[in-house]
């Protein structure tokens, strides 16, 4: 009577409310008196305060107050680094308020409480900050580390922040023992992720019950409880943070604290009035945190047949001013560099480096796409030494199906654990992408295409992603007596993953209810606070089989209290249909029924209740109401703490034209393979990977926060930083494997990332196979434009116009 | 603030002067006091609770603030409320029917998995039903017409191609239902 729900292309459960305006994120919440925040940002990268005159911005009528550093008490000091790490030797992180030095434009300086927002704008022009000459500063990574470099922070030696070095096998008896070297440098630039909705923040604090309630668009609403209890010096109950609706994450959201998410609380506290800061767009390029750039040097040591032996990298780190979330991207770039291959000797070694620019944390991705972009330009350069073909470059080493589990020995991932890939079947995505692509097709395409005088070119890209790491979350689970609904919690929080959709399936299966008769409550600390945040792609695989085992329990103690209802056997009962039903049978109970029964009553309140009362029959009448170690109701936790992470993969390809004349180009195709281990929901998978490439053709092609050489932004806005509309992505072709994870009980593996990863490898390589007859130079600079066409075809030098 | 400490009074209204506006907002006619630099976006979110409309930057880039003006589709980030003393205004609160189903552009996006975050979301329905009102079954809904049609709007999270499906379903419905 149940059929199997997850793995069912089941429809969003909250579509209609977000469909019909009733969408809540944060400058949605009423809050009835809510004064408003503008900041006075830094207009220098670095420069000495010298002065700070708020006089006249605090005479403005409507300015409630205005802080500098002095005004801020305990807050003025430098907030957490989230991630310590042995080889981060100099970690700096900012203050709320600027004291003293500002380190990049648009650092927080002077937090001004208006009325509204008009008039809180209106105050911050007129405070009047006075800072000496700016200082010299270097922007590029590869000239911040010289010697002679000016620093950002005067007590770290060439702007370094973290060195550290990774060695697998035995690299240098690889390299002595090959027969043929491949060396590039590829370079990945700045780019940020550009959520619809910016930032914000709004609080309320009630001093009659000395509660403070923050509502904060953040993907880590319990890490930001911890850290304003801790401090605000509060009691962590008396702390209730909530994500309400987010407006798309991407990383960008995890990051704790941004000044504001703690200047926000401490003004309504301060103020007796909730206050909020609705983050603008120049705001979120100025002062939200961004990622990308980092440079590699890499080399292959190979067999004559491509056989890659071993391979060395040696990558400088972007990290802007600050690097509160520490080294997470680099070291996730450090172990993503080999790719789904084989490579059994290896030796990375990388920098993080100090610029004065907004600091960098994860971005969609999270070092793997720099990663990716640089073995896989690797992949196609070594495929063209040897003479060989790209595909048949790849399947030589691709890691094959017996060696999974497969260990690089001494490597340690992000998470500190080792790096175990755990399964896969990688050659069978390299024969489906050949196959969907129809190379025979394309290939006679590509000569008719020559003979017109157009350019088409097949570009390729394999991914690994390592996915749902630890340490941990909880999944809890009641069902309610009166409806019979099922109230699910979990601590992370969703940005538009889908969450309430595929935990419901996960709980429907197990109940017998259907999906919509689930109701997810995440993201409210007061609703459940135990768990982490959303980050690395690990929401279905953590949370999801938290919720699964806690929906097992649930189930277990429905059967128990239904047998007894029922007086038959354990082994007998079905769910389904909301209900628990004697196999074969029109013998039934309702599960709100059970869940009544359960919760043993003194009252008949109703009819249900009439159930369970004194006499009832949920238990074995000869025992106490409640029998040894049983709780009331039905209401269930657990929690999964995953051993290591899971690595899902995949290989992209497109067929691209280029037109030389505007160097512009059009994505004829987009053809994914991927395999995220059991789908939970196939629907939202692709809107996931769907999503994640449109990301990735953005920074593959169009979008590169750009700074001047004194650190000022040059494209802070919609015009300039282009996120590409509806007419500059393609339709995607998306095909599945389902390779399931064998760590976890549901099997899954995470995709929330996966997409944007290989997008800009595919695109160059593409390019440059469009591009052949011209002979052009090796694209390994990302982003790419018509820019960047038109200076690899002038300086292929070849007859470039002649062919035009 | 110190226990001893007194609460302040804090004045309620900016002392911008106000101007009175008389317009229609979801058939409904209003009549408010605003500043003259009052977005209509900030006046349809904050002083009608309307807060379906969205911001996402405030410079007519995105196009999440689009409602319908007079029957065409317009950014309210970009338009001050005194500039529709009079006019006709629409947002996503008034596209579901009476019964409370749903419009049917609404139903697609529901369908085809369309939104994800649901920030953009608004926008593109505004947009895309003023477009579809004035057409005069002349739309072209192959993918790159639909395209096209929704090169007005910004959304980072859906790769737009759900969307495209959404409104070729919706746009097939409803010239089914003329
Ligand atoms: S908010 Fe109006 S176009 Fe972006
Ligand atoms: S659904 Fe999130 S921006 Fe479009």
């Amino acid at each position: 009577m149940s059929t199997r729900i997850f793995g069912e292309r089941v429809q969003r459960n909250n579509d209609e409310r977000l469909l019909t305006g009733g969408g809540r994120y944060v400058d949605d919440i009423p809050l009835s008196g809510a004064l408003h925040v503008a900041f006075v940002r830094s207009p220098f990268a670095r420069a000495q305060i010298i002065s700070i005159d708020t006089s006249i911005a605090k005479e403005h009528p409507g300015v409630i107050k205005v802080y500098t550093y002095k005004d801020i008490g305990n807050l003025d000091v430098e907030m957490p680094l989230l991630i310590p790490h042995p080889a981060l030797h100099s970690p700096k992180t900012q203050r709320p308020l600027a004291h003293d030095d500002v380190f990049y434009v648009g650092q927080t300086v002077v937090m001004v409480v208006a009325i509204d927002r008009y008039v809180a704008e209106d105050a911050a022009r007129l405070v009047d900050v006075e800072y000496s000459d700016p200082f010299n500063c270097s922007i590029e990574i590869e000239e911040a580390v010289l010697d002679d470099a000016p620093l950002v922070h005067p007590d770290v030696p060439n702007n370094v922040a973290a060195h550290c070095i990774q060695v697998s096998g035995n690299p240098d008896k690889a390299f002595q023992e090959a027969e043929h070297y491949t060396k590039l440098k590829v370079r990945v630039d700045r780019s940020t992720a550009a959520p619809m909705e910016c930032r914000a923040v709004a609080a309320r604090f009630d001093a009659v019950s000395g509660e403070l309630t923050v509502w904060d668009g953040t993907q880590a609403p319990i890490s930001v409880r911890g850290g304003i209890a801790s401090i605000f010096n509060l009691d962590e109950d008396k702390v209730r943070v909530i994500a309400p609706d987010v407006g798309g994450g991407f990383g960008q959201k995890v990051l704790l604290f941004y000044p504001d998410e703690l200047l926000v609380p401490f003004a309504a506290m301060d103020l007796d009035r909730p206050v909020k800061y609705i983050e603008d767009r120049t705001e979120n390029f100025l002062g939200s945190t961004q990622e990308r750039t980092q440079i590699h040097d890499v080399e292959l040591a190979a067999t004559k047949d491509g056989v890659v032996l071993g391979l060395k990298d040696n990558f400088l780190h972007d990290t802007g001013a600050f690097i509160p979330y520490g080294i997470a991207v680099a070291q996730v770039a450090s172990t993503g560099i080999l790719g789904p291959y084989r490579i059994p000797n290896s030796r990375v070694e990388y920098k993080a480096i100090y610029t004065p620019i907004v600091p960098v944390t994860p971005y969609r991705g999270c070092g793997r796409p720099h990663a990716c972009f640089a073995i896989e330009r690797a992949m196609d350069q070594l495929a063209d030494e040897l003479g060989l073909d790209r595909f048949e470059v790849r399947r030589r080493n691709l890691i094959s199906e017996d060696e999974f589990p497969y260990e690089r020995p001494n490597l340690l991932f992000a998470d500190g654990l080792a790096v175990i890939y755990d399964s896969g079947q990688y050659a069978k995505a390299l024969d489906m992408i050949i196959e969907k692509i129809n190379l025979d097709e394309f290939n006679t395409q590509q000569k008719a295409a020559a003979q017109e005088g157009k350019y088409l070119g097949l570009g390729l890209s394999f991914y690994v992603e390592a996915t749902g790491i630890g340490p941990y979350e909880g999944g809890h689970i009641k069902v309610h007596p009166i409806t019979g609904k099922v109230y699910v919690n979990t601590g992370l929080t969703t940005q538009g993953q889908g969450h309430e959709t595929v935990f419901a399936q996960i709980v429907a299966d197990q109940l017998g209810v259907s999906p919509e008769d689930v109701i997810l409550v995440e993201g409210d600390t007061g609703a459940f606070d135990w768990g982490v945040a959303t980050y690395a792609s690990r929401a279905a695989v953590v949370s999801g089989n938290a919720i699964h085992l806690a929906a097992q329990k649930a189930r277990k103690i429905v059967l128990d209290a239904a047998g007894n209802m029922l007086e038959a056997s354990v082994d007998d009962l079905e769910l389904g249909g909301g209900e628990v039903r004697v196999r074969g049978s029109d013998v039934s109970v309702s599960l709100a029924a059970v869940a009544t029964a359960c919760n043993p009553l003194r009252y008949a309140f109703n009819e249900a209740a009439q159930a369970a009362t004194q006499f009832a029959p949920a238990a074995r009448s000869d025992e106490p109401a409640l029998g040894d170690g049983r709780a009331p109701g039905v209401e269930t936790t657990a929690y999964y703490a995953p051993p290591h992470a899971t690595w899902a993969y995949g290989v992209h390809a497109a067929i691209v034209e280029v037109d030389p004349g505007l160097c512009s180009i059009d994505i004829k195709r987009y053809i994914c393979v991927h395999d995220c281990g059991n789908m939970i929901n196939p629907t939202i998978v692709e809107g996931q990977v769907m999503g994640g490439v449109a990301q990735g053709m953005g920074g593959a092609f169009y979008e590169r926060v750009e700074f001047d050489s004194e650190g000022n932004p040059r494209n802070a806005n919609f015009m300039d930083f282009l996120v590409p509309y509806a007419t500059e992505v393609s339709q995607i072709e998306l095909h599945h494997i389902e390779t399931p994870s064998p760590l976890n009980p549901l099997g899954v593996k995470g995709v929330g990332e996966a997409g944007t990863i290989p997008v800009a490898p595919v695109i160059a390589s593409a390019i440059e196979d469009a591009l052949k007859p011209f002979g052009i130079k090796r694209l390994h600079h990302v982003p790419l434009s018509p820019n960047s066409i038109y200076e690899a075809l002038q300086e292929s030098g070849g007859d470039f116009n002649s062919k035009l | 603030m110190k226990k001893s400490e007194i609460r302040k009074a804090y004045p309620e209204n900016s002392s911008d002067p106000l101007y009175s506006i008389t317009l229609k907002v979801n058939n409904q006619e209003i009549t408010r006091e605003v500043s003259p630099r009052r977005l209509l976006a900030d006046f349809l979110r904050h002083e009608l609770g309307l807060t379906g409309t969205h911001v996402g930057c405030e410079h007519g880039v995105c196009g999440c603030c689009t409602v319908i003006i007079d029957g065409s589709p317009a950014r309210s980030c970009l338009t001050f409320a005194v500039q529709v003393d009079g006019a006709d205004i629409r947002t996503v609160e008034s596209l579901q029917n009476e019964d409370g189903s749903l419009h049917p552009l609404q139903e697609a996006f529901k369908k085809c998995h369309a939104l994800q975050c649901g920030f953009c979301t608004p926008g593109f329905l505004m947009s895309i039903v003023s477009q579809l009102e004035q057409t005069k079954g002349d739309i072209d809904l192959s993918d790159d017409g639909i395209r096209v049609m929704l090169s007005g709007n910004l959304c980072r999270c859906t790769g737009y191609q759900n969307i495209v499906s959404a409104v070729r379903q919706a746009a097939e419905q409803i010239t089914r239902n003329k």
